[in-house]
């Protein structure tokens, strides 16, 4: 089993203790565990933070000068909509690692965010055309940034179908892995269209210098950009343990995971 | 502000409203299919141990 060779060589004393915190992280055991526990604490302040952000966006925030109350779209569609980009650099990354350092557990990660950050990009693309409508007179424009986030979404799901092509996980893993490393340059393009490109969609409200919009109208936003990555976090709990599970079918340490989830 | 008036959103309640029921059903909606589908997992991978136990015994 190379699990058992990585830790014999890992626990060896020339080694040290410097990447120990690694192998212990990608111990599938320990990762199980630790998700179990981070779970409610992720769930429940993401709750607290929608509601708090929600409310601050929806009832504090002044209307907008020029787009009135429609503006009150960019609490749904911004966390959205960047969240859309984060997971798929989270899986990227993910990916990444798994193939350089063959570790499970990080293809397992991969594995589980894609469905999110699909759904993710849904959203954004949705709040999006209920944005543009009256804001830009119609539903949809093949627009820089539209239609490469509309590409994000398909990414997600090319991801999705390459991995259930295959039978083998390993495989699927592999496969799916390069699929995502190739995928993450359509990141910075997501990011960047309004940029570089003469686009419909408006700028980004906050840049690293500042933000083009006031406090009172920023503070909600900020709020549920937090609510979004935090309930994200909590998602991804139950599905690495899905993973896990699916992956560690035969695991000894499976006798201890206990009646309840 | 009336409560008439938050609802009507200066006109916008068309636009606005869809996307944050959206966004709250696709949230609730993903959170609730991956507690089920690790509660499912789990219960498998319970079965396959006890299963394994009984072989070994």
């Amino acid at each position: 089993m190379s699990s058992n060779t990585e830790s014999s060589v890992l626990n060896a004393p020339k080694a040290g203790t410097r990447w120990l915190w690694f192998h212990k992280l990608s111990s599938p055991p320990y990762a199980y565990r630790t998700s179990g526990v981070l779970r409610p604490w992720f769930l429940w302040s993401a709750v607290i933070l929608l509601l708090v952000g929600t409310y601050g966006g929806l009832l504090l925030a002044p209307p907008d000068y020029q787009q009135k109350d429609s503006f009150r779209i960019i609490y749904v569609h911004v966390p959205s909509a960047s969240m859309s980009l984060m997971v798929y650099v989270v899986m990227a990354v993910a990916s990444a690692v798994g193939l350089i350092w063959r570790m499970k557990l990080a293809h397992a990660l991969a594995a589980g965010c894609a469905a999110v950050g699909a759904w993710f990009s849904v959203l954004a693309l949705f709040t999006g055309a209920f944005w543009g409508r009256p804001m830009w007179g119609t539903w949809w424009a093949w627009d820089p940034r539209v239609t490469s986030e509309l590409i994000q979404l398909f990414l997600y799901l090319g991801f999705i179908a390459l991995r259930s092509s295959f039978e083998d996980t390993q495989r699927a893993d592999r496969a799916s892995a390069i699929l995502a490393i190739v995928g993450v340059v359509n990141v910075p393009v997501v990011k960047y269209s309004v940029i570089w490109w003469n686009s419909l969609h408006q700028g980004p409200s906050i840049t690293l210098t500042g933000a083009s919009i006031d406090s009172s109208m920023l503070w909600p936003l900020f709020v549920m950009l937090l609510a979004y990555a935090l309930f994200f976090a909590a998602v991804m709990c139950d599905r690495l343990r899905v993973e896990i599970l699916k992956r560690e079918r035969n695991a000894s340490w499976l006798a201890d995971i206990g009646a309840k989830t | 502000m009336s409560v008439a008036e938050f609802f009507d959103m200066g006109g916008y309640a068309a636009y606005i409203w869809p996307c944050y029921a959206l966004s709250l059903v696709v949230l609730v909606g993903i959170a609730v299919s991956a507690r089920r589908s690790l509660a499912a997992e789990h219960t498998r991978a319970l079965r396959r141990v006890q299963s394994n136990q009984e072989q070994a015994s």
